[in-house]
């Protein structure tokens, strides 16, 4: 600061933004330099209390943080120019509006008095932005932004959390004004989110699980957003019930895969047990869940002979897609609190043993069966491998978008929350390899791998660069089928095997592109070859791109055809031509 | 209020809508405006009528009054969709508060002569509308009302000349000595 201004707190608006970051609590901030944002970077440059991951295309940047939030459980920030800087943060934002996850955007803008004339690199950032995050600013007046990056940060990860940004034009980020640090009043007054249940509607669910007699528990993501006390509080609660327990895809490692009540994943691409049991229970409690299409299969068939009770931060996710019988308005982890203290002065364990039963013939389908291969690597297999030889080691995965993600979903065991990041509501593809950076810049010793399919991956690779550079260890495990795999899976199941356009011609060399990125490259193309490999990949401290070549034609199953309910699954070795086109006869304009 | 259609139902089977007015509190800040109306257009909502004007310019209060129709489901979603939204203080539904009054106003132009004018100012006054300006061959009515009187009167002047109308979209306020 060349400010000859004795009050500390007088600065320029650049200046309030580095500090506002430190005094967040920020180490990491991912970002692309460019004309309207240099007054930051050149703060950025004159200190060491943050630190800047250079990213090689915005949308990098916001995976990055969306990873790097995920598995910490702080807000992950990032820093963009004017116009294309920001237009390139869009699928991000949206990306981590549909997931909740808390992420902080601060954009450059062309100058105040440019705004509205078409000048470079200008584009009506809050407008493009509105509906893609939880709220966005723009910042006019120097004395206005500390008070706004603030409240920015605070409504970023209270309440449902989601991405908020900050448009900073530049003659602001030049203007000096004086800054504050974070303080009570600089909360929207009319921002409150809730965070205790009401308690009668919580007697009244314990009321209902107590006299179940065919439970089950469907936790979601809001059980991982609310941080490692509502996982724990879920598993005593679990403990305390008896019940049997699924979780959406979000929902993953909320509840170990090795517990004894664990039904696996529910949804499209779920177990048999985990939707029979939905289908057929009588009190269902939903935590943190919010009922989404690929969850509910056909709403009017959708659990029918249940009585819900749902607890949800978020009031609009209430009745939204499906009705339920106790809503309870609440942060997770603190209801299941309050549920669990009156449970256990109020409530005995019912006894359900006959549903436990019941369970166990479904479970005896054994519906995540494959046919087994030595000469070619199935998809399945490959996953069960590297789940089997990371097992005990400090591992989190990243997923892109597709059949790999289902795979890695059903076939990975998740024993911890905050270790499992997929882009669940959005399905952006592109999203874990960005999304391994962020998370390995979070925990730098740990073993950090996106499993990844050979489409998606392609749309953000430039990203290994960025491992590269900053010596971040990431390991892209790609299934590689050459297909758009559940693209292609589509097409043959309701658009008459007509494979247009799902076919990758020209995939590059993944072990030579390796190379050319000055990563190291591994291939395995037979299953006797991919222990030894995928050994060798965990071994080596430097970023890996792993090509496997896995079976082409393998689709993944089980799943729920479009517009058919839970009980309707068809399970894989059923999935003949003939059960495949009657079950899947009709679903084609659904999504 | 039964269970909606999905993006896994084709055949739809719809409640019968229903019209609510709504009265939103918001802080007056720059696209607010613009955030209620997204929201409307993004998740495919109706907007019937909606007005909007600062009422207490000390604390940056705007009102919105917005008449919407929609299943009981997807009133209870907008509302909720509302309320979640970081500058809105309060939703209020005024239909089920059971004792709003809702009225709007509407400028009427009219041209003509002879027994036509003659008419258009009798129904006026039989409808209690002020003339606001006159000419030789025209008048502007002012009226005031429910949604419902004003259509009415619209609908009469259009044998007799009618222009045309400008309306200011529906105010609502509750009755009795409560706020919002």
């Amino acid at each position: 600061m060349t400010d000859k201004s004795h009050d500390p707190n007088q600065m320029t608006g650049a200046a309030m933004i580095v500090r506002a970051l430190i005094d967040h609590g920020v180490q990491h901030v991912f970002g692309y330099p460019g004309g309207a944002v240099l007054p930051i970077y050149d703060e950025i440059f004159q200190q060491s209390e943050v630190e800047h991951i250079l990213v090689r295309h915005e949308q990098g940047a916001g995976h990055a943080a969306e990873g790097y939030a995920r598995s910490t459980g702080k807000p992950g920030v990032v820093l963009v120019t004017s116009g294309p800087g920001a237009t390139n943060m869009v699928t991000p934002l949206t990306d981590a509006l549909m997931d909740s996850i808390p992420l902080v955007c601060i954009t450059g803008q062309v100058p105040t008095h440019l705004i509205g004339n078409d000048a470079f690199q200008e584009c009506d950032t809050v407008g493009i932005t509105r509906p893609a995050t939880k709220h966005n600013w723009l910042v006019r007046d120097v004395n206005d932004l500390a008070r706004v990056l603030h409240e920015a940060f605070y409504v970023a990860t209270t309440g449902r959390p989601g991405p908020v940004l900050v448009d900073v034009p530049k003659d602001v980020q030049f203007a000096t004004g004086t800054y504050h640090p974070p303080r009570k009043s600089d909360v929207h007054v009319s921002y409150t989110p809730r965070v205790k249940g009401d308690a009668t509607q919580i007697r009244k669910a314990v009321a209902m699980l107590a006299n179940a007699k065919r439970p089950v528990i469907y936790s979601g993501g809001g059980v991982i957003n609310s941080g490692p006390e509502a996982s724990k509080l879920l598993r005593q609660l679990v403990e305390a019930t008896g019940f049997p327990i699924t979780s959406t895809l979000m929902g993953l490692g909320a509840y170990p895969a090795s517990g004894p009540n664990w039904l696996g994943m529910l949804g499209m691409h779920g177990t048999y047990e985990a939707n029979m049991t939905m289908h057929d229970c009588d009190v269902m409690l939903c935590v943190g869940a919010r009922f989404d299409d690929r969850i509910t299969g056909r709403v009017d068939a959708f659990s029918p002979g249940s009585k819900k009770i749902h607890i949800d931060i978020d009031p609009s996710s209430i009745n939204k897609n499906i009705r339920v019988d106790v809503p309870i308005i609440g942060d997770a982890g603190n209801v299941l609190g309050d549920l669990l203290q009156v449970f256990k002065a109020e409530a005995r364990k019912p006894d359900i043993k006959a549903w436990w039963q019941q369970i166990a013939q479904w479970r005896a389908r054994n519906s995540l069966s494959y046919r087994k291969n030595n000469d070619i690597i199935l998809p399945q297999y490959a996953i069960q491998r590297l789940f089997e030889l990371t097992r005990g080691k400090d591992t989190y995965i990243t997923t892109e978008v597709g059949q790999h993600q289902m795979w890695a979903a059903q076939f990975f065991g998740f024993e911890e929350p905050h270790r499992w990041m997929t882009s669940g509501g959005l399905g952006t593809m592109g999203y874990g390899l960005p999304a391994a950076v962020g998370v390995q810049v979070a925990h730098p010793d740990s073993l950090v791998i996106d499993i990844a399919g050979d489409a998606s991956v392609q749309m953000t690779i430039q990203e290994m660069s960025t491992a590269v550079q900053f010596e971040l260890p990431i390991k892209i495990f790609i299934l590689n089928n050459q297909y758009m795999g559940m693209v292609r899976q589509w097409q043959q199941l309701l658009h008459g095997n007509r494979l247009s356009h799902s076919y990758s011609e020209a995939l590059p060399d993944f072990v030579k592109l390796a190379d050319a990125y000055g990563c190291v490259g591994l291939q395995a193309t037979k299953p006797s070859d991919l222990d030894g490999a995928i050994k060798e990949m965990i071994s080596i401290k430097r970023p890996v791109l792993f090509d496997c070549r896995v079976a082409a034609l393998e689709n993944c199953f089980p799943m729920i055809p479009s517009g058919k309910a839970h009980n309707e699954m068809l399970l894989p070795e059923e999935a003949n031509d003939e059960a495949t086109a009657k079950a899947f006869s009709g679903g084609k304009a659904l999504v | 209020m039964n269970q909606p259609a999905s993006a896994y139902f084709l055949e739809e089977r719809h409640d019968p809508n229903e019209t609510h007015t709504l009265s939103v509190l918001v802080q007056n800040e720059p696209g607010v405006l613009a955030r209620v109306i997204g929201l409307f257009s993004g998740r495919g909502y109706n907007i019937e009528s909606l007005t909007v004007s600062e009422t207490e310019s000390q604390k940056h209060l705007s009102r919105i009054t917005i008449v919407t129709t929609g299943t009981p489901m997807v009133i209870q979603q907008i509302k909720h969709q509302l309320d979640r939204m970081i500058p809105v203080y309060r939703v209020v539904d005024m239909t089920l508060t059971g004792s709003s009054i809702e009225r709007e106003l509407a400028m009427v132009k009219v041209r003509g002569g002879g027994d036509h004018r003659v008419e258009a100012l009798r129904l006026a006054d039989a409808f209690r509308a002020r003339v606001i300006d006159a000419t030789t061959e025209s008048f502007v009515f002012e009226i005031t009302g429910n949604s419902s009187k004003i259509s009415q009167f619209i609908d009469l002047m259009r044998p007799l000349g009618l222009v045309e109308v400008s309306r200011t979209g529906v105010a609502a306020i509750t009755r009795g000595p409560e706020g919002m």
